[in-house]
Protein backbone atom coordinates (compact mmCIF):
# COMPACT_ATOMS: atom_id res chain seq x y z
CA UNK A 1 0.00 0.00 0.00
CA UNK A 2 1.19 3.32 -0.65
CA UNK A 3 1.30 6.17 1.54
CA UNK A 4 1.24 9.48 0.00
CA UNK A 5 3.53 12.62 1.67
CA UNK A 6 1.52 15.39 2.41
CA UNK A 7 1.85 18.04 -0.76
CA UNK A 8 3.89 20.74 0.23
CA UNK A 9 1.55 24.18 -0.37
CA UNK A 10 4.22 27.12 1.11
CA UNK A 11 3.57 30.18 -0.64
CA UNK A 12 6.11 32.87 -0.82
CA UNK A 13 7.36 33.81 2.96
CA UNK A 14 5.84 37.16 4.63
CA UNK A 15 9.35 37.84 5.98
CA UNK A 16 10.31 39.37 2.88
CA UNK A 17 13.38 41.40 4.05
CA UNK A 18 14.62 39.12 6.59
CA UNK A 19 17.47 36.80 4.99
CA UNK A 20 17.77 34.61 7.70
CA UNK A 21 14.09 33.67 8.47
CA UNK A 22 13.99 32.67 4.87
CA UNK A 23 16.80 30.69 4.59
CA UNK A 24 15.23 29.02 7.90
CA UNK A 25 12.33 28.98 5.97
CA UNK A 26 13.74 27.22 3.14
CA UNK A 27 15.86 24.41 5.03
CA UNK A 28 12.37 23.68 7.04
CA UNK A 29 9.59 23.44 4.75
CA UNK A 30 8.04 20.18 4.34
CA UNK A 31 10.14 17.82 2.29
CA UNK A 32 7.63 16.83 -0.62
CA UNK A 33 8.56 12.92 -0.08
CA UNK A 34 6.91 12.74 2.77
CA UNK A 35 8.44 11.11 6.43
CA UNK A 36 10.64 8.09 4.86
CA UNK A 37 11.01 6.22 8.41
CA UNK A 38 7.14 6.01 9.11
CA UNK A 39 6.51 5.19 5.59
CA UNK A 40 9.07 2.09 6.17
CA UNK A 41 6.90 1.28 9.22
CA UNK A 42 3.47 1.66 7.20
CA UNK A 43 4.77 -0.58 4.50
CA UNK A 44 6.29 -3.05 7.23
CA UNK A 45 3.06 -3.15 8.75
CA UNK A 46 0.94 -3.53 5.72
CA UNK A 47 3.04 -6.36 4.91
CA UNK A 48 2.46 -8.27 7.86
CA UNK A 49 -0.89 -7.87 7.80
CA UNK A 50 -0.92 -9.72 4.11
CA UNK A 51 0.73 -12.94 5.57
CA UNK A 52 -1.39 -15.55 6.72
CA UNK A 53 -2.68 -14.66 10.28
CA UNK A 54 -0.01 -10.97 10.66
CA UNK A 55 -3.62 -9.02 11.23
CA UNK A 56 -3.98 -10.31 14.33
CA UNK A 57 -0.33 -9.14 14.97
CA UNK A 58 -0.58 -5.64 13.37
CA UNK A 59 -4.55 -4.71 14.41
CA UNK A 60 -3.80 -5.84 18.22
CA UNK A 61 -0.27 -3.92 17.96
CA UNK A 62 -1.70 -0.60 16.65
CA UNK A 63 -4.42 -0.54 19.69
CA UNK A 64 -1.65 -0.95 22.09
CA UNK A 65 0.11 2.49 20.10
CA UNK A 66 -3.05 3.67 20.06
CA UNK A 67 -3.64 3.33 23.54
CA UNK A 68 -0.50 4.83 24.24
CA UNK A 69 -0.88 7.59 21.88
CA UNK A 70 -4.27 8.54 23.14
CA UNK A 71 -3.15 8.15 26.99
CA UNK A 72 -0.18 10.65 26.43
CA UNK A 73 -1.20 13.57 24.62
CA UNK A 74 0.92 15.86 24.99
CA UNK A 75 -0.18 19.85 24.86
CA UNK A 76 2.07 22.58 23.54
CA UNK A 77 2.05 25.34 26.38
CA UNK A 78 0.65 27.79 23.59
CA UNK A 79 -1.68 30.58 24.73
CA UNK A 80 -2.94 32.93 22.56
CA UNK A 81 -5.88 35.25 24.92
CA UNK A 82 -8.59 34.78 27.14
CA UNK A 83 -9.13 31.48 26.31
CA UNK A 84 -5.64 30.71 27.54
CA UNK A 85 -6.44 31.68 30.89
CA UNK A 86 -9.08 28.68 30.55
CA UNK A 87 -6.44 26.37 29.28
CA UNK A 88 -4.88 27.06 32.28
CA UNK A 89 -7.22 26.38 34.63
CA UNK A 90 -7.76 23.09 33.21
CA UNK A 91 -4.13 22.44 33.33
CA UNK A 92 -3.99 23.61 36.84
CA UNK A 93 -4.87 20.86 39.68
CA UNK A 94 -8.72 21.99 40.53
CA UNK A 95 -9.53 20.12 36.95
CA UNK A 96 -5.87 18.06 36.45
CA UNK A 97 -5.93 17.04 32.49
CA UNK A 98 -2.65 15.50 33.54
CA UNK A 99 -5.06 12.40 35.24
CA UNK A 100 -5.66 11.58 31.18
CA UNK A 101 -1.93 11.93 31.03
CA UNK A 102 -1.55 15.14 29.08
CA UNK A 103 1.46 17.25 30.17
CA UNK A 104 1.42 21.42 29.36
CA UNK A 105 5.20 21.10 27.45
CA UNK A 106 7.09 23.70 26.43
CA UNK A 107 8.51 22.87 23.30
CA UNK A 108 6.17 22.15 20.18
CA UNK A 109 9.53 19.73 19.04
CA UNK A 110 7.88 17.33 21.84
CA UNK A 111 4.08 18.07 21.97
CA UNK A 112 1.07 15.93 20.21
CA UNK A 113 -1.39 18.38 20.63
CA UNK A 114 -1.82 22.19 19.58
CA UNK A 115 -4.19 24.07 21.71
CA UNK A 116 -4.95 26.74 19.38
CA UNK A 117 -6.61 29.04 22.84
CA UNK A 118 -7.35 32.40 21.29
CA UNK A 119 -7.46 34.60 18.59
CA UNK A 120 -5.60 34.00 15.82
CA UNK A 121 -4.59 37.87 14.08
CA UNK A 122 -3.23 37.17 10.35
CA UNK A 123 0.23 38.71 12.20
CA UNK A 124 -0.01 35.89 14.49
CA UNK A 125 -0.61 32.77 11.88
CA UNK A 126 2.27 32.43 10.44
CA UNK A 127 3.86 31.89 14.32
CA UNK A 128 0.83 29.62 14.44
CA UNK A 129 1.59 27.64 11.29
CA UNK A 130 5.57 27.46 11.80
CA UNK A 131 4.91 26.26 15.55
CA UNK A 132 2.52 23.57 13.83
CA UNK A 133 5.34 22.43 11.62
CA UNK A 134 7.68 21.96 14.41
CA UNK A 135 5.70 19.27 15.94
CA UNK A 136 6.48 16.10 14.72
CA UNK A 137 4.41 13.57 13.51
CA UNK A 138 1.32 12.34 14.41
CA UNK A 139 0.08 15.35 15.94
CA UNK A 140 -2.95 16.73 16.25
CA UNK A 141 -5.02 20.20 16.97
CA UNK A 142 -7.67 21.74 19.09
CA UNK A 143 -9.74 25.30 18.39
CA UNK A 144 -10.68 26.54 21.44
CA UNK A 145 -13.46 29.24 21.66
CA UNK A 146 -15.34 31.50 19.22
CA UNK A 147 -12.53 32.89 17.97
CA UNK A 148 -10.30 30.33 16.96
CA UNK A 149 -13.27 28.16 15.38
CA UNK A 150 -14.39 31.13 13.09
CA UNK A 151 -13.09 34.74 14.28
CA UNK A 152 -16.31 34.76 16.98
CA UNK A 153 -16.94 38.44 17.95
CA UNK A 154 -13.62 39.42 15.37
CA UNK A 155 -15.06 38.10 12.25
CA UNK A 156 -15.63 40.95 10.76
CA UNK A 157 -12.82 42.86 11.82
CA UNK A 158 -9.88 43.68 9.42
CA UNK A 159 -7.51 41.63 11.27
CA UNK A 160 -8.29 38.39 12.23
CA UNK A 161 -7.92 34.88 10.27
CA UNK A 162 -11.79 33.47 10.30
CA UNK A 163 -11.33 30.55 11.87
CA UNK A 164 -8.17 28.78 12.55
CA UNK A 165 -8.90 26.00 9.86
CA UNK A 166 -7.78 28.43 7.28
CA UNK A 167 -3.87 28.19 8.51
CA UNK A 168 -3.83 24.44 10.24
CA UNK A 169 -5.96 21.41 10.08
CA UNK A 170 -8.08 20.92 13.29
CA UNK A 171 -9.60 18.06 15.07
CA UNK A 172 -11.76 18.97 17.67
CA UNK A 173 -13.37 22.49 17.88
CA UNK A 174 -14.65 23.43 20.90
CA UNK A 175 -17.53 26.08 21.50
CA UNK A 176 -17.80 28.95 24.06
CA UNK A 177 -16.38 32.00 24.51
CA UNK A 178 -14.28 31.73 26.46
CA UNK A 179 -15.03 27.72 26.79
CA UNK A 180 -15.38 26.41 30.41
CA UNK A 181 -12.82 23.75 31.23
CA UNK A 182 -15.14 21.83 31.53
CA UNK A 183 -16.11 22.17 28.00
CA UNK A 184 -12.27 21.97 27.30
CA UNK A 185 -11.77 18.98 29.03
CA UNK A 186 -15.02 17.53 27.17
CA UNK A 187 -13.44 18.38 23.75
CA UNK A 188 -10.01 16.84 24.92
CA UNK A 189 -12.03 13.07 26.15
CA UNK A 190 -13.14 13.46 22.20
CA UNK A 191 -9.75 14.21 20.96
CA UNK A 192 -9.29 11.40 22.82
CA UNK A 193 -11.63 9.11 21.05
CA UNK A 194 -10.45 10.27 18.03
CA UNK A 195 -6.66 9.49 18.71
CA UNK A 196 -7.91 6.20 19.76
CA UNK A 197 -9.26 5.09 15.90
CA UNK A 198 -6.07 6.80 14.69
CA UNK A 199 -4.50 4.60 11.54
CA UNK A 200 -0.79 4.60 10.46
CA UNK A 201 -0.25 8.27 9.38
CA UNK A 202 -1.26 10.76 10.81
CA UNK A 203 -1.51 12.74 7.56
CA UNK A 204 -4.04 15.06 6.57
CA UNK A 205 -4.62 17.32 3.72
CA UNK A 206 -3.74 20.82 3.92
CA UNK A 207 -6.57 23.20 4.65
CA UNK A 208 -8.38 24.74 1.99
CA UNK A 209 -6.91 28.10 0.41
CA UNK A 210 -8.79 30.63 1.71
CA UNK A 211 -11.97 31.52 -1.03
CA UNK B 1 -2.72 79.29 34.36
CA UNK B 2 -6.71 78.57 34.00
CA UNK B 3 -8.79 77.83 30.81
CA UNK B 4 -9.47 81.69 30.62
CA UNK B 5 -6.00 82.55 30.12
CA UNK B 6 -5.32 79.52 27.89
CA UNK B 7 -8.10 80.94 25.75
CA UNK B 8 -6.77 84.58 25.52
CA UNK B 9 -2.87 83.33 25.06
CA UNK B 10 -4.00 81.37 22.05
CA UNK B 11 -6.52 83.50 20.38
CA UNK B 12 -4.24 86.35 20.51
CA UNK B 13 -1.12 83.96 19.36
CA UNK B 14 -2.79 82.09 16.52
CA UNK B 15 -6.09 83.51 16.12
CA UNK B 16 -8.55 81.30 16.94
CA UNK B 17 -11.94 81.02 18.79
CA UNK B 18 -10.50 77.85 21.30
CA UNK B 19 -13.86 76.69 22.95
CA UNK B 20 -13.69 75.49 26.55
CA UNK B 21 -15.55 72.56 28.52
CA UNK B 22 -14.78 72.69 31.99
CA UNK B 23 -11.24 72.14 32.10
CA UNK B 24 -10.76 71.43 28.74
CA UNK B 25 -10.16 73.92 25.58
CA UNK B 26 -10.77 72.56 22.27
CA UNK B 27 -8.90 74.53 20.02
CA UNK B 28 -9.17 74.15 16.31
CA UNK B 29 -6.36 75.07 13.83
CA UNK B 30 -4.88 74.96 10.66
CA UNK B 31 -2.58 72.14 9.34
CA UNK B 32 0.30 74.67 9.31
CA UNK B 33 0.20 75.93 12.98
CA UNK B 34 -0.04 72.82 14.34
CA UNK B 35 3.65 71.77 15.25
CA UNK B 36 4.09 75.72 16.29
CA UNK B 37 0.12 75.48 18.92
CA UNK B 38 1.49 72.53 20.15
CA UNK B 39 4.98 74.15 21.25
CA UNK B 40 2.67 76.86 22.65
CA UNK B 41 0.78 74.35 25.05
CA UNK B 42 4.17 72.95 26.14
CA UNK B 43 6.25 75.59 26.81
CA UNK B 44 3.22 78.67 27.77
CA UNK B 45 0.90 76.75 28.79
CA UNK B 46 2.72 74.01 31.17
CA UNK B 47 0.70 71.20 28.97
CA UNK B 48 4.08 69.01 29.56
CA UNK B 49 2.11 65.76 29.85
CA UNK B 50 1.21 64.31 26.41
CA UNK B 51 -1.71 61.92 26.76
CA UNK B 52 -2.24 60.66 23.39
CA UNK B 53 -3.07 61.42 19.19
CA UNK B 54 -5.29 59.73 16.67
CA UNK B 55 -7.34 60.94 13.84
CA UNK B 56 -10.71 60.67 12.35
CA UNK B 57 -12.17 60.10 9.07
CA UNK B 58 -14.46 62.56 7.85
CA UNK B 59 -14.63 60.95 4.37
CA UNK B 60 -14.77 63.57 1.74
CA UNK B 61 -14.59 66.30 4.15
CA UNK B 62 -10.48 65.52 5.00
CA UNK B 63 -9.50 63.59 8.19
CA UNK B 64 -9.54 65.20 11.69
CA UNK B 65 -5.74 64.79 13.48
CA UNK B 66 -6.06 65.21 17.07
CA UNK B 67 -4.30 65.34 20.09
CA UNK B 68 -4.38 65.99 24.05
CA UNK B 69 -1.86 67.27 26.00
CA UNK B 70 -2.55 68.40 30.03
CA UNK B 71 -1.02 70.27 32.15
CA UNK B 72 -1.44 68.17 35.57
CA UNK B 73 -0.63 70.68 38.11
CA UNK B 74 -3.03 72.62 36.74
CA UNK B 75 -5.45 70.46 35.84
CA UNK B 76 -5.43 72.27 32.47
CA UNK B 77 -6.58 70.35 29.15
CA UNK B 78 -5.76 71.53 25.95
CA UNK B 79 -7.36 69.70 22.94
CA UNK B 80 -5.70 70.53 20.01
CA UNK B 81 -7.65 69.35 16.39
CA UNK B 82 -6.45 70.04 12.78
CA UNK B 83 -8.18 68.95 9.43
CA UNK B 84 -6.77 67.50 6.40
CA UNK B 85 -7.77 67.71 2.85
CA UNK B 86 -8.04 64.16 1.84
CA UNK B 87 -5.93 64.95 -1.14
CA UNK B 88 -2.84 65.82 1.04
CA UNK B 89 -2.71 63.92 4.25
CA UNK B 90 0.39 65.38 5.29
CA UNK B 91 1.08 66.38 9.06
CA UNK B 92 3.63 68.30 10.92
CA UNK B 93 5.26 65.89 13.69
CA UNK B 94 4.99 66.59 17.15
CA UNK B 95 7.92 64.19 17.97
CA UNK B 96 10.59 67.12 18.75
CA UNK B 97 8.16 68.34 20.97
CA UNK B 98 6.45 65.49 22.94
CA UNK B 99 9.04 62.30 21.98
CA UNK B 100 5.85 60.51 23.63
CA UNK B 101 3.94 61.47 20.29
CA UNK B 102 6.65 58.66 18.26
CA UNK B 103 4.51 55.95 18.74
CA UNK B 104 0.88 57.55 18.74
CA UNK B 105 1.82 58.71 15.29
CA UNK B 106 3.25 55.50 13.76
CA UNK B 107 0.07 54.04 14.88
CA UNK B 108 -2.02 56.93 13.15
CA UNK B 109 0.34 56.61 10.02
CA UNK B 110 -0.58 52.82 10.49
CA UNK B 111 -4.25 53.37 10.66
CA UNK B 112 -5.13 56.08 8.60
CA UNK B 113 -1.95 56.93 6.30
CA UNK B 114 -1.04 60.36 7.47
CA UNK B 115 2.23 61.15 6.65
CA UNK B 116 4.00 62.92 9.92
CA UNK B 117 6.51 65.23 8.08
CA UNK B 118 9.82 65.45 10.20
CA UNK B 119 9.09 61.84 12.34
CA UNK B 120 12.18 60.08 12.90
CA UNK B 121 11.16 56.60 11.99
CA UNK B 122 7.48 56.36 10.38
CA UNK B 123 6.45 52.86 9.26
CA UNK B 124 3.81 50.55 10.58
CA UNK B 125 4.15 50.01 14.46
CA UNK B 126 0.64 47.06 14.92
CA UNK B 127 0.11 45.60 11.31
CA UNK B 128 2.79 43.83 9.22
CA UNK B 129 5.22 45.33 7.12
CA UNK B 130 3.47 43.79 3.76
CA UNK B 131 -0.03 44.82 4.65
CA UNK B 132 -1.62 46.85 2.26
CA UNK B 133 -4.24 49.51 3.16
CA UNK B 134 -5.04 51.61 6.44
CA UNK B 135 -7.77 50.06 7.96
CA UNK B 136 -8.91 52.63 10.13
CA UNK B 137 -9.82 54.83 7.39
CA UNK B 138 -13.38 54.17 6.23
CA UNK B 139 -13.07 53.87 2.43
CA UNK B 140 -11.17 50.42 3.29
CA UNK B 141 -13.00 47.37 2.39
CA UNK B 142 -12.71 44.47 5.38
CA UNK B 143 -12.38 41.73 2.38
CA UNK B 144 -8.70 43.41 1.39
CA UNK B 145 -6.69 40.97 0.54
CA UNK B 146 -4.07 40.63 2.83
CA UNK B 147 -0.81 38.81 2.37
CA UNK B 148 -0.59 34.19 2.82
CA UNK B 149 -0.01 33.25 6.09
CA UNK B 150 3.30 32.04 5.61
Amino acid sequence: MEVKGPVPQVPAPVWGDIKDLQEWEKYHQIRPEGDQSSNTLAALADAIHHMPGGWILVTSTEKIFNWARSSSIWPVTFGLACCAIEMMATFASRFDVERFGMVPWASPRHSDLMIVSGTVTIKMAPMLKRIYDQMPDPKWVVSMGSCANSGGPFRHGYHVVKGVDRVVPVDVYVPGCPPTPDSLMYGLLRLQDQVAEFQKSGRKPPPAPED
Amino acid sequence: MNPTDAVSLLREKFGVEPVVEGAIVNVTLPPDRWREAAAAAKSELGCRYFNWLSAVDWKTDGLDVLCRVENLDRGLVVFLRTRLPLADLRCASLVPIYRGADWMERECFDMFGVVFDGHPDLRRILLPNDWEGHPLRKDYAIDTPHAPYR
